[in-house]
C-alpha cells in the first residue's frame, strides 16, 4: 500500500479550502446584473389562494416584478413530479398530484410558496414580498398521519383519503401461519420521529437566462446535477436539456434534502428569462426549515413471531407513512423499497409481511433523509428483537446470534438477497470492545452514584450503492441508477477524473483520487476530480444512498481498466516488445523479464505527440470513460452498543459508551470512513435523544429554529470507539460497500434500547430527551415498586 | 432586517436625549434585539449604542457591595478575578450563558432590561438580593422585574451599574433547555447574615422567589431543608420542552442541587 493509495489514511484534501474559507458555494456566486428573489409562502397550513395583489409589491422601490402560480401555467411550467411509482396492493397506480412550483389553487403546507417578488435588491424583494396582499379561504388542517386517512380534510381531489397508495410486500398467508405455531409473540407500537435535515449550507439557486445562446445556467445546491436537469427539462419544460447548464460546486452538505428538485430553482431560473437579468435566491435557515423536505415520521405497528427457543418465525409489520403535503421526488420509494425490503435485518427470518399506507398530510413534504427507509427499518427490527429477547429471558446478544444469517448468498422473504456478511464477527467484537461481561459491575457502580446504567445493542444491515438499474426499474424507480466516469489524462501525464457522483462533505477530491493513485502509480497531488456542472461532465446519477463509491468508483476504476489498457499498447510500440509483454507497476511500464521501462507520464505524453504508433491502429489521446451499472446492491451491516447513564431526577441522558463495528468490505481511507461514522451516529443520536419536529393541530411548526428544534452537538456526544470487520463485496471489484449513512442507521435502536435497559420497561418515545425520560422512569420506579 | 439609523453617543445624558424622538432602541449587546430585527420581528426606526460611554463600563469591589457596569460583557464577568473572587456564583453564571458569541457581545445591562422569562441574570440579581441603578435612580431586584420582558425601567431610562451584596454563600443550579441552552429552569439561591433567598428563572413567565424554600433554609441550609417542599406547577410555563408539572419537578431539584453547591 503506497501512502496515497487504497487503505491509506489520507488527509482530505478539499478541507484546506473549506476551513479556510476558500471554498465556492452558491450564494458566493455573483454574476452581472443580478437579481434577488424573495418568495411569498403561505402562512396557513392548508388554504385556497383566492387572489394575490401584487399593486403595493410593484410600487416598492427597487421591486421588478411579481410572479404567481398563474404565470407558470401560462408557461406551462409543470408541478414537480413524483418520480417512482407505486402500486397498492389491489394493482392500482398511487394518487401522486404534482407539486406546483408556486402555488396553484391551494397551499398545503406552512411554507408553500405563493408568489415570488424580484428586486434589485434582497432587501427591495423581501419588503416586495411583504406587500403582496393574497387573500386566502383558510381550510381545516391534518398533520397527524395517524389521522389522515379518517380526517374529513381532504389535501388533493385526487387522492381520496389523504392516500397516496396501500402498499404491501411478503407473503401474506406464509407469515399468518408463521404466527399460528409461534410459542412467543412480541408487539410493538412505535413511532419514528419526523426530522429536519439542516445541512450546514441552507439550499441556495441561481438562474441566469443568456439571450445570446437562448440558454439557462442555474447554479444550485444539488446533490445531483444531472437528475435536476433531467426532471426540469423532462418534466417542467423550463429548458431543453442541451440549452440549460446546472451547476452543483461546493454544496455544505446534503443528507439527502439536495436530491430533489425544489420550487426556488425552477422559479430562478424560469424568470430569469422572464425579466432578462439573473435571479439569486438563498434561504435563511427559517425558510429552510419549512421548505426543505424532511425526513421518517412513521407510524408502525408491528409483531414477531417465536419459536420456544426463541428461533424467530415471522413479522408483521403495518406502517403509516407520512409524505406530506405532496410527493416529493423519491418520497414514494422511502417507506417501501428502501424500508420494507429490509425488514428481514441480520436475520434469518422465514415469513414477512410488510403494508404501509402512504398518506397526506398538511405539513412540508418528506423524502429520503440520511439513510431513507433503512432507519426506519432498522429501528423497528432491533427494537423489536430486543424487546423479544427481554420478554422470553434471553441475553440479547445469544438472542441476536442464535437468528443471524449464517450462510450467504441470503435470499429474504422481501425481495433483497443478501451476498456477503459475518454478522456474529461484528457482534463478537463489538462485545468484546465493550467489554459486554464487564457491564454488570458498570451498572451497579452507577447505581451507588444514583444513575441508572443501560445497554443496548444495534445489529444494522442496509442495502446501498442504490442501484442496480434493472432491479430499481422493476421496482418502479423512472431512471436508472448505474454512475459514469471519464479519465482524461493530459500530454504531461496528470489526470483529471470526471465523475457523475456529487461530493458534497464526503471527500470523493480525496478517496477518488486515492483510487488513481493506487491504479496509475501517480501522487493524489497529479488528480483532480471535477464534478457538478452538466456542461463539463457527462450524464451522472449523483449521490446518495452510500453509493459514490461501490457505483461511482466502480465506473472510474473500469475507465482506468481502459486507460491502462490503451497505455500498455502505446508502451509497447515505445518500448518496440509485444503487448502480451507489456507489465504495469508503479507507475512504470516495462517489457517482462528486462530492465526497460517508460514512465506513465511519458506514455502520456506520447498519446498526444502520436509519432511513435500507427495511427491506424491506436487512436491519438488517452481519455477513456465507463458507465457502471453493478449487478447488485451491496450490503453493509455491523454492530453497534452503546451505554447510557440516566440521571432518574432530571432524565438527562448521557452516553457514556459507544462502540461501532461495521462491515463496510474494503475501505479506501480509514479516517474519511471514521468521519462518516462518527456523523451517522451523531445524527442518529440526535433522532434518539434530541430531534423532533413538532406541528401544532392547525399545522403551524413548533420547532421552526435552532432554539426549539434541538441539534446534537460536540457536548452530547462521547469519543466513540470504532473498528472494522471486512468481507469484501463480491458485486464490485473494488470490494467496497459503502458508509455514509451506516451510523444515522444503526444508532436510533442503539440509544433506544439502552435508555428502556436502565428504565426497566419499553414505554418510551424518540426523542427521549429529559422529559421523556424522566417521566418513563418514574413509571419504571412505580412498576418496580409494585 | 429593515433600515435604521444608528447612533453611537458618549454619554449617558446624550443617549437619554436620542431616545426622546420616535421609535428608538438602546443597543446594549443585541443579542435578542439584533436576531429579532433580522427577522423582521422589530423594526426600530434607531439604534442607541450604548458601547461608546464610558460611564457604564467597569467591574470594582467597594466594600462588600460589587458593582459591575451596566455595559460589563458576560465574558467580562466570567473572566473577572474580582468577581470570581467575591461572588464565584456570579462569575460561573455569567460564563454558562449563551455561547462564546453571545458572551462576547451581551451584557448584564442589555440581559436584565430585556427581562426574558428564561435568561440567567435576572435569577442572580433577584437571588442576590441586587440593586440596579439607572441614570434616574435605584430600584431594589424585588422591584424591578416586574413580568415577563417587562422591568420597572422607564421610557428612556438606563440602567448604569448593578450592585449586588456580598453574599456569604451562594449558587446558581441551571438545567438548560436542550435546543437553545436558555435555563429550562435556573435556580439561584444565597445566604447573608440570615438573610437567604431562593430565586427561579425560566420556569414561570417572570423571575421569581420561593418563599417557602427561603424560610426551611434560613432554619437550616442545607439541600436536606427542601425536602417535601415544591412550587405549584400550576402557575409555571408549559411549551413542547417541559410541561408544568416537570419544571415544578426541576424546580426542586436545581434548588437542592445549587444548595449542595453553595
Amino acid at each position: 500500500m503506497s501512502n496515497t493509495g487504497i487503505g491509506a489514511r489520507v488527509a482530505r484534501l478539499e478541507d484546506q479550502r473549506f476551513i479556510t474559507g476558500a471554498g465556492k458555494y452558491t450564494d458566493d456566486v455573483n454574476v452581472a446584473g443580478q437579481t434577488y428573489a424573495a418568495f411569498a409562502r403561505s402562512e396557513h397550513a392548508h388554504a385556497t389562494v383566492k387572489s394575490v395583489d401584487s399593486k403595493a409589491a410593484l410600487a416598492v422601490p427597487g421591486v421588478i416584478a411579481v410572479f404567481t402560480g398563474a404565470d407558470l401555467e401560462k408557461d406551462a411550467i409543470g408541478p414537480l413530479p413524483a418520480g417512482w411509482m407505486i402500486h397498492s396492493k389491489d394493482g392500482s397506480p398511487m394518487n401522486a398530484p404534482g407539486h406546483p412550483c408556486l402555488v396553484q389553487g391551494k397551499a398545503r403546507y406552512v411554507g408553500d410558496p405563493v408568489a415570488v417578488v424580484i428586486g434589485e435588491s434582497l432587501a427591495a424583494a423581501r419588503a416586495g414580498a411583504e406587500a403582496l396582499a393574497i387573500d386566502y379561504d383558510v381550510h381545516e388542517a391534518v398533520t397527524d398521519p395517524a389521522k389522515a386517512r379518517s380526517s374529513a380534510t381532504q389535501l388533493h381531489d385526487s387522492a381520496p383519503k389523504n392516500t397516496c397508495y396501500e402498499w404491501e410486500l411478503g407473503d401474506k398467508a406464509a407469515t399468518a401461519a408463521a404466527f399460528k405455531s409461534a410459542k412467543h409473540v412480541t408487539k410493538l407500537s412505535l413511532s419514528n420521529n419526523r426530522l429536519v435535515p439542516n445541512p450546514m449550507e441552507p439550499r441556495s439557486a441561481l438562474g441566469n437566462y443568456d439571450a445570446g445562446t437562448d440558454s439557462f445556467t442555474l447554479y444550485t445546491t444539488s446533490q445531483n446535477p444531472h437528475v435536476a436537469r433531467l426532471v426540469m427539462s423532462a418534466f417542467l419544460n423550463v429548458a431543453p436539456e442541451h440549452k440549460l447548464r446546472v451547476i452543483a460546486p461546493d454544496v455544505g452538505g446534503g443528507f439527502g434534502s439536495k436530491i430533489y428538485v425544489y420550487p426556488e430553482e425552477v422559479v430562478c431560473t424560469w424568470a430569469s428569462k422572464k425579466v432578462g437579468r439573473p435571479i439569486k435566491w438563498t434561504a435563511d435557515r427559517t425558510e429552510a426549515f419549512i421548505t426543505d423536505a424532511h425526513g421518517r415520521d412513521h407510524v408502525t405497528n408491528a409483531e414477531i413471531a417465536m419459536d420456544e427457543r426463541g428461533k424467530i418465525l415471522g413479522l408483521k409489520v403495518h406502517t403509516t407513512a407520512n409524505l406530506g403535503g405532496y410527493p416529493s421526488l423519491f418520497a414514494t420509494c422511502v417507506p417501501t423499497y428502501l424500508y420494507a425490503t429490509l425488514l428481514s435485518g441480520q436475520y434469518d427470518i422465514p415469513a414477512i409481511y410488510a403494508e404501509v399506507d402512504a398518506v397526506y398530510t398538511n405539513t412540508v413534504p418528506v423524502d429520503a433523509y440520511r439513510g431513507a427507509g433503512r432507519p426506519e427499518a432498522t429501528f423497528l427490527v432491533e427494537r423489536i428483537v430486543e424487546i423479544a429477547s427481554r420478554e422470553m429471558g434471553i441475553d440479547p446478544a445469544t438472542f441476536r446470534k442464535r437468528n443471524f444469517i449464517k450462510k450467504f448468498p441470503h435470499q429474504t422473504p422481501v425481495i433483497m438477497n443478501y451476498d456477503a456478511g459475518d454478522y456474529a464477527a461484528s457482534l463478537n467484537k463489538a462485545c468484546e470492545l465493550i467489554d459486554y461481561k464487564g457491564f454488570g459491575k458498570r451498572r451497579r457502580e452507577a447505581a451507588r452514584r444514583g444513575k441508572l446504567r443501560g445497554i443496548g445493542f444495534s445489529c444494522y444491515i442496509e442495502a446501498c450503492g442504490i442501484a442496480p438499474s434493472a432491479a430499481v426499474g422493476s421496482l418502479g424507480a423512472g431512471v436508472g441508477l448505474w454512475e459514469s466516469a471519464e479519465v482524461r489524462v493530459n500530454p504531461t501525464g496528470n489526470v483529471e477524473i470526471l465523475t457523475g457522483s456529487h461530493s458534497h462533505g464526503q471527500g470523493h477530491e480525496t478517496t477518488f483520487a486515492q483510487l488513481v493513485s493506487d491504479r496509475l502509480g501517480i501522487g493524489i497531488d497529479q488528480v483532480t476530480i471535477v464534478h457538478g456542472d452538466t456542461d463539463k461532465v457527462q450524464f451522472g446519477m449523483g449521490t446518495y444512498g452510500s453509493r459514490s463509491g461501490a457505483v461511482g468508483m466502480t465506473a472510474i476504476s473500469k475507465a482506468l481498466d481502459k486507460v491502462e489498457a490503451k497505455a500498455k499498447k502505446i508502451a509497447a510500440h515505445l518500448l518496440e516488445a509485444s503487448e502480451s509483454d507489456i507489465e504495469f507497476k508503479d507507475g512504470a511500464f516495462s517489457v517482462s523479464g528486462t530492465d526497460k521501462k517508460v514512465t506513465f507520464p511519458e506514455v502520456s505524453l506520447n498519446a498526444y505527440v502520436a509519432h511513435k504508433f500507427p495511427s491506424d491502429e491506436i487512436e491519438p489521446g488517452l481519455k477513456e470513460g465507463a458507465f457502471h451499472d453493478p449487478s447488485n446492491f451491496t450490503f453493509p451491516a455491523g454492530c453497534h452498543i452503546c451505554e447510557i447513564e440516566i440521571d432518574p431526577e432530571t432524565g438527562v441522558c448521557e452516553i457514556a459508551d459507544w462502540v461501532a463495528v461495521d462491515d463496510f468490505g474494503n475501505v479506501i481511507n480509514p479516517m474519511i470512513v471514521e468521519g462518516q461514522v462518527h456523523g451517522g451516529i451523531a445524527q442518529g443520536v440526535g433522532q434518539a435523544l434530541m430531534e423532533g419536529v413538532s406541528y401544532d393541530s392547525s399545522g403551524q411548526l413548533m420547532t421552526g429554529s435552532f432554539m426549539d428544534y434541538c441539534m446534537p452537538r460536540a457536548d452530547n456526544l462521547p469519543s466513540f470507539k470504532v473498528d472494522t470487520t471486512v468481507t469484501p463485496c463480491p458485486s464490485n471489484p473494488l470490494g467496497i460497500k459503502g458508509c455514509g449513512e451506516a451510523g444515522a442507521i444503526a444508532s436510533p435502536p442503539a440509544v433506544i434500547n439502552a435508555i428502556t435497559d436502565a428504565i426497566g420497561h419499553e414505554n418510551i418515545t424518540m426523542p427521549a430527551t429529559p422529559q421523556v425520560v424522566w417521566q418513563a422512569a418514574r413509571q419504571g420506579a412505580a412498576r418496580a415498586a409494585e | 432586517m429593515y433600515e435604521f439609523a444608528y447612533h453611537r453617543p458618549n454619554s449617558i445624558r446624550k443617549a437619554s436625549s436620542l431616545s426622546a424622538s420616535g421609535e428608538a432602541k438602546f443597543l446594549a449587546g443585541g443579542q435578542t434585539l439584533l436576531p429579532t430585527m433580522k427577522q423582521r420581528l422589530a423594526s426600530p426606526d434607531a439604534l442607541i449604542d450604548l458601547a461608546g460611554i464610558e460611564a457604564l463600563q467597569g467591574i470594582e469591589l467597594k466594600g462588600r457591595t460589587l458593582h459591575i457596569g451596566a455595559m460589563s460583557r458576560h465574558a467580562d464577568v466570567a473572566s473577572s478575578a474580582v468577581v470570581r473572587e467575591a461572588i464565584p456564583a456570579l462569575a460561573a453564571l455569567a460564563g454558562d450563558i449563551g455561547d462564546p458569541h453571545v458572551r462576547a457581545m451581551g451584557t448584564i445591562g442589555g440581559s436584565i432590561a430585556n427581562n426574558d422569562p428564561a435568561a440567567d441574570y435576572p435569577a442572580a440579581c433577584l437571588g442576590l438580593g441586587a440593586t440596579i441603578v439607572t441614570n434616574k435612580r435605584r430600584i431594589s431586584a424585588d422591584d424591578f422585574f416586574t413580568d415577563m420582558f417587562e422591568t420597572a425601567l422607564e421610557e428612556g431610562e438606563i440602567i448604569t451599574k448593578v450592585l449586588f451584596p456580598l453574599p456569604r454563600r451562594s449558587a446558581y443550579a441551571k438545567f438548560d433547555n436542550p435546543a437553545s441552552r436558555y435555563a429550562l429552569v435556573g435556580v439561584f439561591v444565597s445566604k447573608r447574615g440570615r438573610d437567604v433567598r431562593v430565586a427561579v428563572t425560566g420556569a414561570g413567565p417572570c423571575v421569581f422567589r420561593v418563599a417557602a424554600m427561603e424560610d426551611a433554609l434560613s432554619k437550616r441550609f442545607a439541600a436536606k431543608s427542601l425536602d417535601g417542599i415544591s412550587v405549584a406547577a400550576g402557575d409555571l410555563n408549559s411549551d413542547i420542552h417541559a410541561s408544568a408539572d416537570y419544571r415544578a419537578h426541576l424546580v426542586g431539584v436545581m434548588a437542592r442541587r445549587a444548595v449542595a453547591a453553595a
